[in-house]
This record gives structure tokens, C-alpha cells and sequence, in this order.
């Protein structure tokens, strides 16, 4: 990826996000946020995380924003306005995000891990395609390897199958565990006659 | 030339920010929606790593399944609060934190 692309993607990402933290009206900051993922999902593209990207549009920007604001429409919030602003909360929930960025970018700068870039670590395929253990058992992920494009989803799904089958199982459990829940708790209370 | 120090210092600024709004502000519902930002930026980092640490010249997919985990119970965990925001709100008319303020004694 062109680093202008990644300049433009990081800015959209940053300033959806700052927008989120700063509207005042909760429809304007979940849309932020929306956007805010669609930026991220791009950079997941530039990492060659295909699968990781389409997750994030279809979960994040599909799903959960909707039942975001499917919420804030359905409980008819106002834009908070007049309301006096909790000056020492800003103040320390800002002082707390500048240390914690140059604390970052002080760690960043000092590790040598951090200074490699893509072309000093680029995928080879053709190489990979016959060194991939148990996965060369499935022809269909050494078959697009020698064709020189990057078996994405497959390899995703098979570490998954492969090495993480029982914390999958436990995954599904916890969504049902959080269905359950949630028709638990938005029942109506019956009230006594 | 772009390393993996800026997606990690674009990642680290993201959940900043998340962080920010947490500490700040008062509606529940967006505390809610920078809590999934900080999650999001979590997952970039783990993405910028799996990259860049190449196992036989592909990234590291140990990696991008835990990302996988954590889209699944970022998902279940909004649908359950977003039940409690619900069930707040019928109880007190308000979405603001400090209306909930019974466990103060």
C-alpha cells in the first residue's frame, strides 16, 4: 500500500474516532464510528488481513451499529445540550490519553522490532506452499499458494479447526450464554396486582 | 516507507482516544461505543504483528484468531449491554452515569 493510502486511511480512522469522543449528539457519534470502522477495516486491508477486514465491515459496521442506533432511536435520546460539561473528568481523561500516546510512541521508537516495514518482510507464497505442515494435507490452500495468491479465510479457518477447536466451542456457548441474557433481562418486569 | 511503529503508534492513539471518551464522558451509550473502539485498536495491533512476524513466509494466523475471538465477544458483550442500557433506562428515564449513582451509599 501507497503510504499516502495509509496516511489517508489512519486520518479518516483518527478523526471519525475524535469525532465519536467530541459530538454531542449520540446519532452523530455512532455514524463517527461507523466510518471510524470502515478506516480501520482498510488498514486491515493493507495488512493483507482479508478476512479480519470483511469481520470488521460486516460485524462492526453491519451489526453493531445498528443495534446502536436501533437503541438511541428506540429510547428517543436528546442531544445533551445545556448541561454543564464535567471539567475535571475532560481534564483527566485528556492528560490521561496524551501520556498514554507519547508513552507509546516513546516505546515505539526505541524498539528495533517496530522499525521493520514491508518490504523487509514480504510474504512468499510460492515458498510457504511447501512448508506449511499440516495444512498441506488440503489441497486447495497448496493450490492457491503456487498461484501466487494469499489462501486468506482458508488459513484462518484452518488454524481455527485445528489448534482452536475447543475455545471455539466455548465461543459459541458464550453467544448463546449472551442471547439467553439478553432476553433475560429486556423481559418486562410483571408487576403486582 | 510505513513500519509497523505507525500502525502500532495509529492503534495506541485510537485506544487513547477511546480511553479519553471512557474518562469523560456521561452518556452510557457513547462510553459504550469508545469501549469498542478500544477493542478495535487492540485488534490492530494484533493485525500489525501477525503481519510482521512471518512464519515461513506467511503471517502468523495465532494472531488474526485471536482477533476473530475478540470480534465475537466485543458483539455478544454490546448485545448484553446494550439490554442493561435498556433496562436502566426504564427504571430511571436516563442514559446519563450519574443517575446511577445507588451503590454510592
Amino acid at each position: 500500500m501507497p503510504p499516502l493510502l495509509f496516511y489517508l486511511f489512519a486520518l479518516i480512522t483518527l478523526g471519525f474516532g475524535f469525532m465519536v469522543v467530541t459530538g454531542r449528539n449520540p446519532v452523530t457519534c455512532a455514524l463517527s464510528l461507523a466510518a471510524s470502522f470502515v478506516g480501520l477495516a482498510a488498514l486491515f486491508l493493507s495488512l493483507d488481513a482479508y478476512f479480519i477486514a470483511v469481520i470488521q465491515i460486516l460485524v462492526y459496521a453491519g451489526a453493531v451499529m445498528v443495534l446502536f442506533l436501533f437503541i438511541i432511536m428506540l429510547l428517543d435520546i436528546k442531544t445533551e445540550e445545556g448541561k454543564k460539561l464535567n471539567m475535571p473528568a475532560i481534564v483527566s481523561g485528556i492528560l490521561l490519553a496524551v501520556l498514554l500516546t507519547l508513552q507509546i510512541i516513546a516505546v515505539v521508537g526505541s524498539t528495533k522490532l517496530a522499525q521493520k516495514s514491508v518490504q523487509d518482510t514480504p510474504l512468499a507464497l510460492a515458498e510457504a506452499a511447501t512448508k506449511i505442515g499440516k495444512a498441506a494435507a488440503l489441497p486447495t490452500i497448496t493450490n492457491d499458494l503456487k498461484a501466487g495468491t494469499l489462501p486468506d479465510a482458508k488459513l484462518i479457518g484452518f488454524t481455527l479447526f485445528d489448534q482452536y477447536g475447543f475455545h471455539l466451542q466455548v465461543i459459541g456457548l458464550l453467544l448463546l450464554v449472551g442471547t439467553i441474557g439478553v432476553v433475560v433481562l429486556s423481559k418486562r418486569e410483571r408487576s403486582a396486582p | 516507507m510505513i513500519t509497523l511503529g505507525h500502525y502500532l503508534v495509529v492503534s495506541g492513539m485510537l485506544f487513547a482516544l477511546g480511553l479519553a471518551g471512557v474518562i469523560a464522558r456521561r452518556n452510557i451509550i457513547i462510553v459504550y461505543m469508545c469501549l469498542e473502539m478500544m477493542l478495535s485498536a487492540a485488534n490492530l495491533a494484533l493485525v500489525g504483528f501477525s503481519r510482521f512476524h512471518l512464519a515461513n513466509g506467511l503471517p502468523d494466523y495465532t494472531a488474526q484468531s485471536l482477533v476473530f475471538f475478540t470480534i465475537t465477544v466485543a458483539a455478544a458483550e454490546v448485545a448484553v449491554g446494550l439490554a442493561i442500557i435498556v433496562a436502566l433506562f426504564r427504571s430511571k428515564q436516563s442514559v446519563d452515569v450519574e443517575s446511577v449513582t445507588k451503590l454510592q451509599g
